[in-house]
């Protein structure tokens, strides 16, 4: 009856169809809007007027060669500092979070604060502080544009936190580690056998956002003086705005697709239940108390 | 089913705590706490909230280290061995089956962690389950299961490595009444069959008393005794076990030359040496019988207190009356479901004679419980 009743309740409270189509009109409004216009700005004719493909296809005919080599090598380095920085955060957050989760749950709140933090801090004052650092860091690492993951694993701290963080309290780590502990299993198969997959949706989560901010980064990349894909769309934006253009919609394009792909990953179903064939299935009481 | 065999047959001593001691912080969870299991046996920890009894097994899991004494299995010390090679199996309270894996694949994680082949993981995996009777729910999912049947997986999934000990720490108490019931004979029969040792933690007195061999009652950290359920019951050794197991009446009394007497009703003492003077007495709700005042041969003089009728409970299988004493105080007395006693009506409460157990007190004022109430 509280049920029934509540599910009646919430249906009255529940926006209409009109207002449902007309919040997600004005959403996809917001985001359509710069998008489409960017597309209209490719396909202009300068002064002649109209509409065409022509630099779309004039930069694809060039093979993106001569003055456009250099976005790919930013593309390469921006990939590049994507697997990387994803790989910090995930090689260091999850382990840490599950640790205090499991082991030292008084820390919880302060690691939060922790990673948090970068949030607040504007990108010029977080180089303001990196600089130095990075200056020491070049003396024996050298500076290529890889040492940019470091910055780009704290700036991203805050969104991969949230993502695990939200995933890790809907699952009993605890209670799960213990039992797999008592079955046999070392602290590096409860990681990768039981806890990871349980945590797969917020690791994906967190690292499809951390793709995201790496691959959108531009502050820290210019001010250290590093290449990645944002800073030289710039550069070809000051000698050609429309390529810049074109370009910035295909790295749309691209994150797009790998927001679909770690969304399919997150959601996939789980394999269909097997059962050995040998057995023979016992009689529908058998089950006991299915309630 | 042959796939979970029963352990061969030993002689010694499976498990044994030695002087445990566990603390945390300031608090001590464990003292001076000294248990052994012997092969076959399941014995169960009762005892309130806070008492230490999680602890104990958590300690012997090896999911908490001891600060002092050790823990032997078959004769060899395991304090220092970490929980995954310890060799036992658990059962938790909460649901602990891996969402991700199915039944099948949660009862194969112990033998997978044991790399045993393929071909054996499942058919020893699918004994198992057969054994807690859910052979046909091997591909579902956690989700896909009630509480009582995840729970039966768990079990499953601890017994398929044949472990030297199996560990329940309160396993039905997330489930409602009648799947706890099943459940909690279904793992008596389950570990008859197997013969599996066995320490099985709960707060639910019914639950120890019905399914144990021996139940330890633990009090603040230590064991405050070990017994038969029928001991405890009967023979309570101490005022804490008579007031925690089972339900009794706390009476105002005094004891005189091996004898307690509670408003001229004089009861032999369970412990006859006890010293005289003002006791509080415990006396069982069944050695108890009401019987209407003025009916023919009504009750033997001087082994019956008159009182009135305040409030009579129907419980299913039997009563449950409370009767006002004309001395004051109340008892409550559990009798026939079908003699009814009208509130109001005038009863004679006649006392059977059993040994009683006493506490003593300071003076009889210390002995009349503020309220008069029964004490479970």
């Amino acid at each position: 009856m509280t049920a029934g009743l509540r599910s009646v309740r919430g249906v009255a409270h529940a926006p209409g169809r009109l207002t449902r189509l007309l919040i997600l009109g004005g959403v996809g409004l917001v985001f359509a809007v710069p998008i489409l216009a960017m597309i209209e700005f490719t396909l202009r004719r300068g002064l002649v007027g109209g509409y065409d493909f022509q630099r779309w296809i004039e930069l694809f005919q060039n093979g993106l060669t001569g003055e456009y080599a250099p976005v790919l090598v930013a593309l390469g380095n921006s990939v590049g500092l994507a697997v990387g920085t994803v790989v910090i955060v995930l090689v260091l957050l999850v382990p840490t979070m599950l640790l205090v989760h499991i082991r030292f749950p008084r820390l919880r709140r302060t690691l939060e604060i922790v990673c948090i933090l970068p949030i607040s801090i504007p990108a010029i004052v977080l180089v303001v502080g990196l600089a130095p650092v990075f200056s020491v860091l070049a003396r024996f690492a050298g500076s290529g544009v890889w040492t940019l993951a470091f910055a780009y694993g704290i700036t991203v701290l805050p969104f991969a936190y949230r993502a695990i963080h939200a995933n890790l309290d809907g699952v009993d780590v605890r209670t799960l580690s213990e039992a797999a502990r008592t079955l046999g299993a070392g602290w590096a198969s409860v990681l990768v056998r039981v806890l990871v997959p349980n945590l797969r949706r917020g690791i994906l989560a967190g690292a499809f956002i951390a793709v995201a901010v790496v691959l959108g980064e531009f502050t820290i990349a210019s001010l250290l003086s590093r290449v990645n894909l944002q800073t030289a769309l710039v550069v070809v934006s000051k000698n050609d705005p429309y390529s810049a253009v074109i370009l910035s919609l295909l790295a749309l394009f691209a994150a797009f697709l790998l927001l679909l792909a770690i969304g399919r990953l997150g959601t996939e179903r789980r394999r269909p239940a097997r059962t050995p064939t040998t057995l023979t299935p016992t009689t529908p009481t058998s089950g006991g108390d299915q309630s | 089913m042959s796939h979970i065999q029963t352990p061969p047959v030993q002689q010694k001593t499976v498990v044994e705590f030695a002087g445990v001691a566990k603390r945390y912080g300031s608090h001590l969870a464990l003292t001076e706490f000294d248990l052994t299991l012997q092969p076959g046996e399941l014995v169960a920890l009762l005892g309130p909230s806070g008492s230490g009894k999680t602890t104990a097994l958590r300690v012997l899991a090896g999911l908490e280290s001891c600060d002092d004494g050790r823990i032997l299995i078959n004769g060899d010390d395991v304090s220092g061995l970490p929980t995954s090679r310890r060799d036992m199996g658990m059962v938790f309270q909460s649901y602990s089956l891996f969402p991700h894996l199915s039944a099948g694949e949660n009862v194969e994680f112990g033998l997978r962690m044991r790399r045993v082949p393929a071909a054996e993981r499942r058919e020893r995996a699918a004994a198992a389950l057969a054994l807690v009777g859910l052979d046909a729910h091997y591909g579902r999912f956690a989700h896909e299961l009630s509480g009582g049947q995840q729970q039966r997986v768990a079990l499953a999934r601890a017994l398929v490595t044949r472990p030297r000990v199996l560990l329940l720490d309160e396993p039905l108490s997330a489930l409602d009444a009648k799947v706890r019931v099943q459940l909690r004979d279904e793992i008596r029969r389950i570990q008859t069959e197997l013969g599996i040792t066995t320490l099985f933690v709960t707060h639910d007195q019914d639950e120890a008393l019905a399914v144990a061999d021996r139940v330890a009652v633990m009090r603040d950290g230590r064991i405050e005794q070990v017994g038969t359920p029928e001991e405890l019951y009967t023979r309570p050794a101490t005022p804490f076990i008579a007031d925690f197991v089972g339900l009794s009446n706390r009476l105002p009394g005094a004891v005189r030359h091996g004898f307690a007497e509670v408003h001229g009703v004089v009861l032999p003492l369970l412990d006859p040496s006890h010293a005289d003077g003002p006791v509080r007495v415990f006396v069982r709700p069944e050695d108890l019988t009401l019987v209407t005042a003025g009916t023919p041969g009504d009750a033997p003089a001087g082994m019956s207190l008159a009182g009135i009728v305040l409030v009579s409970s129907f419980l299913g299988s039997l009563r449950r009356t409370s009767v006002q004493l004309e001395q004051g105080g109340t008892v409550v007395v559990q009798h026939d479901v079908r003699d009814r006693h009208q509130v109001g009506e005038s009863v004679l409460v006649r006392f059977a004679g059993a040994p009683v157990p006493v506490e003593a007190v300071q003076d009889l004022a210390a002995a009349l419980p503020r309220r008069p109430r029964l004490v479970r």
